[in-house]
This record gives C-alpha cells, structure tokens and sequence, in this order.
C-alpha cells in the first residue's frame, strides 16, 4: 500500500480566524520573540560581569534607534505572553471558559500589554531625561 | 501487556510517553516566572539610572544575585520546554527535527551556563 502524505497538526489553514485563536497563536510567537530575547538578557549579563567598557558598548547597542525598537517590542512580547500565560493557567484550573469570559479575558490581554508597555517605556523616557 | 495496536508497535510510533510531563513542567515554570520576571523588572525601573554602576552594585547584592540566578535557570528551562514543542509541531523531517531539538538544547544550555557565570563572577568576582 502506498504511504500518502497526509496533513499533519497543526494544520491552521482550514480555520476560519476568531479572536481565540489570534490570542493562541500570538502566545506562541510572543513566546518565540522571548527566547530570542533570553540571548540578549545573557548578552546583558555577561556584558555587566565583563566592566564598565563592556558594558557601555552593549549599552550603546542596546540605545541605538533599531535597540530601542526591539526592546520596545520585547516589552510587548513580555507583558503579552506573561498575561496570557495566566490567563492559559486560568484556563488550566477550569475557569473563565464561558463565551463572554474568554472574550472579556482575551481582550483585557491585550489592551493590558499595551498599557503596560507604554507605562514601562514611559517611565525610562522620564528617567532618560530628568 | 501492550496497549498499542500491532500497525502502531510496526511503525514505531505512539505515545512518547513524558508528554504529561513536559506540560506540566511548563506549567509550574511559567508560574515561577511571573514573579521572577516582574521582580527583575520592577528592579531594573527603580534604579536611578541604567549606568553601569548602578546596574553592577544592584547586581552585586546577594539577594539580586540569587534572585536572577532562579530567574536564567527558570527561563532557560521553560524557554527550551516550550520552543521545543513548537519544533516538534512544524518540523516535520525526522533528520531536521533531531538536529533542530540538539541546537536548541545546546542553545540553552549554552545561555543559561553564561548567564549563571556571569552573575556568579559580578556576585563574587573583584
């Protein structure tokens, strides 16, 4: 008998997109942004333990215009994924599976990151410049 | 006695039998993380300035030292539990899957080591 090749799991082409779903998968990116961005903390790290002038060259590649996006970003990524992860524990324990409750939830996921990115940002704006 | 049907026992395939395991690890990581991650945070806004002294003398502080060494362990490890599944689930190619799985583990082995090591030398180093 021949082996066909058949799909395999995940196989997301077939859904129609709802907000679940967008929320799911946006866990997982986030989540692989984050991994990334562990590197980079190490990168922090050893530039710390290395000495001032070590640390003023990560620093300086840190602040640069395409450093600050990228950290802006893993901001976003951080509180996004840290937010859904408890609302996927929630979810673990058995609450919050209504219709009304996951859209209530998943909205405050993400308005939450949001606020708490530009909170975080604009404290170290004020910090950069007082 | 076996569960697996005889084309399952054939084929090789079926349960990999720690699946339980790895979810609930990333479970109880992930609940480590929360406060690690806002501590590390909150921290690092609270400084005066993100210069190197300040960073270094907060760094340098036996709490902020054990505190972000569970931190690095922590997010080495469910870092790994969770890429890994998103390998598992896109690569599909046994020989790309095997290669991918080792990278990333020496990956995090290779990240979380020096970032234990460099806490360690800011903790006890001159």
């Amino acid at each position: 008998m021949p082996v066909r090749a058949r799909p395999l799991s995940p196989h997301l082409e077939v859904y129609r997109w709802r907000l679940n779903m967008v929320l799911s998968i946006t866990h997982r990116i986030t989540g692989i942004a984050l991994s990334v961005g562990f590197l980079v903390l190490m990168y922090w790290l050893v530039a710390v333990a290395g000495g001032p002038r070590a640390y003023e060259s990560a620093a300086a590649v840190l602040a640069s215009p395409l450093g600050i996006l990228a950290l802006i970003l893993w901001t976003f990524a951080f509180f996004y994924h840290c937010l859904a992860g408890v609302r996927h524990l929630m979810f673990d324990v058995g609450f919050g599976f209504e219709r009304a409750q996951r859209r209530r939830s998943g909205l405050i996921t993400i308005a939450g990151a949001v606020v708490l990115t530009f909170a975080v940002w604009i404290l170290l704006w004020h910090g950069a410049h007082s | 006695m076996s569960l697996r049907s005889p084309l399952g026992r054939v084929l090789g395939r079926g349960s990999a039998r720690d699946g339980t395991e790895h979810w609930w690890a990333e479970r109880i990581s992930s609940v480590a993380l929360v406060p690690l991650t806002l501590w590390f945070l909150v921290s690092l806004l609270a400084l005066p300035d993100l210069g190197y002294a300040a960073v270094r003398g907060w760094l340098a502080l036996p709490i902020s030292s054990l505190l972000a060494v569970l931190l690095v362990v922590t997010l080495a490890y469910h870092s790994h539990l969770g890429t890994t599944v998103v390998i598992e689930d896109y690569v599909h190619d046994a020989g790309l899957k095997v290669a991918s799985l080792l990278v990333l583990r020496f990956l995090h082995v290779l990240a979380g080591g020096a970032s234990i090591f460099a806490l360690l030398h800011i903790a006890f180093g001159a």
